[in-house]
């Protein structure tokens, strides 16, 4: 319980515009009213169909009510070559209000420093931060590093292209992997530039528990950023060894999402 | 309806008893009146910093004003608000994108019932219930008297932690009284009796009273009624609902995110007026005998409209009634049919001692920020604010500053003591940096901005994380 920031003169004098959404649901059989609704945000350049291959199902064969949101600019959404963070968050902060109770917000890559933004403004349920992108010139070091030619444009404002082995463990199938990296695009110059800066997220409305999961062998997020952002909210990261960065694409996709509905199950609610 | 009124429900396991009556125990527990939007995000807030809440309720459902099925609800079918939607929602639930700049009000109905599913806030309403009795036990503690809406069943008392009252202040007609008034043949209704324009329809109609509600219900006369005068006692800056394009709260707040002085701002809004409006008084009106922002704002754009194409004769104040006429002071009469007096309503506490509130000799509280006492820190009053924009972001941040305030005092007794001495210097203070008119309307008005910057004072006072910082610094 810190202090919060009141003062939204900008939200106010000038709210961020409408955009078309695109939401995937999958609807449990029997609806479990013990379990909360839970919202999933993909990462930059991931739709929601990133979600809806193996995580949306699988939530609601155990009772979630599950939904993926493309932030504006992704998957089906309308275009948006010149949205902001701000305008992703508020994509997510818009679909969990129209869910009929509170929901429990589950990011993924640079989508976990977009719910990590929407928690600042929705007090959800709970949060789950899956191989979080929280930005800062360490995170573009170590693309370049990993992938600099995938990498170096994105840097003066062009397209990040993130290669398939950044994102897959060596289990995944190649064709997968290559029909997945081929269906990852990218989010707007103005938006990866924000991630650079890296502007903190404001500390998360009405104080929900919020876990941090990702994998050690991550090509994307090192170890230290793991327990970097799992230290900012209190705890330490949740490990999937032999996992690429995509959990929930991996080939072992079951293990990270079965251990987020085991939490939600129990600390969670 | 069968939900079970409050007073059946709980395990009265533990009696105590005041003036021979049992009283039934809910120590840890605090009590919220009324289940409108400023209750509604009491209850919310309050349980988000863990607090058992019981909420009582005196209709059958929540929504409070916008509930246009109540009895007591002032909306009339065509209210649209007149504050934008950024201004008008909850900051941390918002409107649909879906939704047009200015909602309609049963929009906004949907709106607050769809928050109270949302964050589960119902099992905490007992609806109708009415709070009649609001008395300060020994300690700090509250003895709230409810009995069932419909007059039936006996009166109950509970014994709570704190309360939190948030009863509205727009269900009280302000009536005002003329000679001759008896003897007027043609109907008079007060504003909040006015549903729908087919009242009117083909009858001469006067509207007192230039506040929105009178400048709205003149609108619809215009349309429906034969002939519409609009009487007002003084003249007002009439600002549309867009001015360069946008809606008009949102272009006023560029100018105060800019922290431009309040002159300077009244300057260039009277300006920018001037010439998208145009001369007032061309359209017969009187020149406002304030500047901008002296009183309460009144946003439609339809009225000069309407005065442009002659369907609405703007009139002085009513003199006095005759038999078939309404005198007025320039010694005019117009012979109405129907009077409407939009002249407001009146703030209402009749479930307490007025003392408690530190009433004035005009009967109006006098609280810190409009919503604490200076001598209960365990009371406190949510939504008697009367913005120059929304209200919806102003009382949710007061229900959680309330909720604060109520975990600081269980938690850190010296702090809490810090607080309230500083807070009670600032007991009766106006938020409004502009010379509000002296009216019977404005002793609540508040500037949010100013409102705003002073409930992010006060909440940054009571959080803990500052409380660390400040000890270490030490
Ligand atoms: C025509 C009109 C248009 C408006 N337009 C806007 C606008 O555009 N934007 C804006 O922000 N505001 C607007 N307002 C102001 C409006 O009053 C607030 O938006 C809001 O409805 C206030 O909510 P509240 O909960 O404080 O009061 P209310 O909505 O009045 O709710 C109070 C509740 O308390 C209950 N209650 C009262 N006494 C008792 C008791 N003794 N026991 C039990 N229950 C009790 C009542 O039944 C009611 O449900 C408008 C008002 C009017 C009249
Ligand atoms: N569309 C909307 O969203 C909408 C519509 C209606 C109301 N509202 C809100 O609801 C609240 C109440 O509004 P309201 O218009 O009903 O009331 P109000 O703001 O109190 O306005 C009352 C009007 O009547 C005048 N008046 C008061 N007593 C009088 C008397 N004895 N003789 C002659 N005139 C008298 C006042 O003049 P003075 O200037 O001298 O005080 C003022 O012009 C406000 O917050 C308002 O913004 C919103």
């Amino acid at each position: 319980m810190t202090s919060v920031r009141i003062m939204r003169t900008r939200d106010w004098a000038d709210p961020v515009p409408p955009a078309r959404r695109e939401l995937l649901t999958a609807t449990p059989e029997i609806a479990d009213e013990g379990k909360p609704p839970v919202l999933f945000v993909p990462g930059f350049g991931h739709g929601a169909w990133a979600y809806a291959e193996h995580w949306l199902e699988h939530a609601a064969a155990r009772g979630f009510a599950a939904h993926a949101v493309s932030p504006r600019g992704h998957g089906a959404s309308a275009p948006a070559p010149k949205a902001t963070l701000r305008a992703y968050a508020h994509d997510v902060v818009q679909e969990a209000a129209r869910l009929p109770r509170q929901a429990v917000l589950v990011g993924h890559g640079a989508g976990a420093l977009v719910v990590a933004h929407a928690l600042a403004r929705y007090p959800a349920k709970a949060g789950v931060l899956a191989a979080p992108v929280f930005g800062g010139w360490g995170t573009l070091g170590l693309a370049l590093r990993r992938n600099l030619f995938g990498t170096l444009p994105a840097a003066f404002g062009g397209r990040l292209r993130l290669g398939r082995r950044q994102l897959f463990g060596r289990e995944l199938p190649d064709a997968q992997a290559r029909g997945y990296a081929k269906r990852v695009g990218h989010a707007s110059a103005k938006a990866q530039w924000e991630l650079l800066r890296a502007r903190p997220p404001e500390h998360p409305v009405g104080d929900p528990p919020v876990l941090v999961v990702g994998t050690p062998d991550d090509r994307v997020v090192p170890r230290t950023a793991l327990d970097k952002v799992a230290r900012r909210y209190g705890g330490a990261p949740l490990l999937f060894p032999g996992m690429g960065h995509d959990l929930m694409l991996d080939a072992r996709w079951q293990e990270p999402i079965d251990a987020i509905l085991d939490w939600l199950e129990k600390d969670g609610n | 309806m069968s939900t079970p009124t409050g007073n059946e429900r709980f395990d009265p396991s533990t009696t105590l008893w005041r003036d021979g009556r049992p009283v039934y125990d809910r120590r840890d527990t605090v009590c919220v009146v009324g289940a409108g939007a400023s209750g509604l995000a009491a209850v919310k807030n309050l349980r988000e910093h863990g607090f058992g809440v019981d909420c009582y309720e005196r209709e059958t459902s929540v929504g409070g004003a916008w509930n246009w099925r109540h009895d007591r609800s002032p909306v009339y079918a065509s209210t649209h608000l007149i504050s934008s939607k950024p201004f008008t929602q909850f900051p941390d639930f918002p409107m649909p994108d879906t939704w047009p700049d200015y909602p309609h009000h049963s929009q906004l109905l949907s709106y607050l019932e769809r928050y109270a599913a949302h964050f589960d806030l119902l099992p905490h309403v007992w609806f109708g219930t009415e709070v009649v009795k609001i008395e300060p036990a020994d300690d700090t503690s509250w003895d709230v008297t409810t009995r069932s809406s419909g007059g039936y069943g006996s009166e109950r008392t509970h014994r709570y932690l704190a309360v939190v009252i948030a009863n509205g202040h727009n269900w009280q007609p302000k009536v005002p009284t003329f000679e001759g008034l008896d003897e007027f043949r043609g109907q008079t209704m007060h504003a909040s009796s006015y549903k729908d324009p087919k009242e009117l329809r083909g009858r001469r109609v006067l509207v007192v009273g230039g506040g929105n509600t009178g400048c709205d219900i003149a609108v619809e006369a215009a349309t429906a009624a034969t002939q519409t005068w609009h009487s007002t006692r003084r003249g007002y800056w009439y600002l549309p609902k867009y001015l360069l394009g946008r809606p008009t709260d949102q272009v006023n707040d560029r100018m105060q995110a800019a922290r431009l002085p309040l002159g300077m701002r009244q300057w260039l809004a009277a300006r920018t007026l001037r010439l998208t409006v145009g001369d007032q008084s061309r359209f017969g009106l009187p020149k406002p005998d304030h500047k901008v922002f002296e009183t309460h704002p009144i946003a439609n754009s339809q009225l000069i409209y309407h005065l442009g194409h002659g369907t609405i004769t703007p009139v002085p104040d009513v003199r006095r009634f005759h038999r078939s006429s309404v005198e007025l002071t320039d010694g005019r009469h117009v012979e109405a049919d129907v009077v409407v007096f939009a002249t407001g309503y009146l703030p209402r506490f009749e479930f307490l001692a007025p003392e408690i509130l530190g009433a004035d000799e005009h009967g109006r509280p006098t609280l810190y920020l409009h919503a604490f006492p200076r001598e209960h820190p365990t009371l406190a009053v949510a939504g008697l604010l009367q913005p120059d924009s929304g209200l919806f972001p102003l009382v949710h941040w007061q229900t959680v500053l309330i909720a604060r305030w109520l975990r600081l005092r269980d938690r850190d007794l010296q702090r809490a003591a810090a607080f309230w001495s500083r807070a009670s210097a600032d007991v009766g203070k106006r938020w409004n940096r502009a010379r509000v008119k002296d009216s019977t309307r404005h002793w609540f008005e508040v500037n949010h901005v100013d409102y705003l910057r002073e409930l992010q004072r006060a909440l940054d006072e009571l959080s803990p994380a500052t409380a660390t910082t400040a000890r270490s610094a030490r």
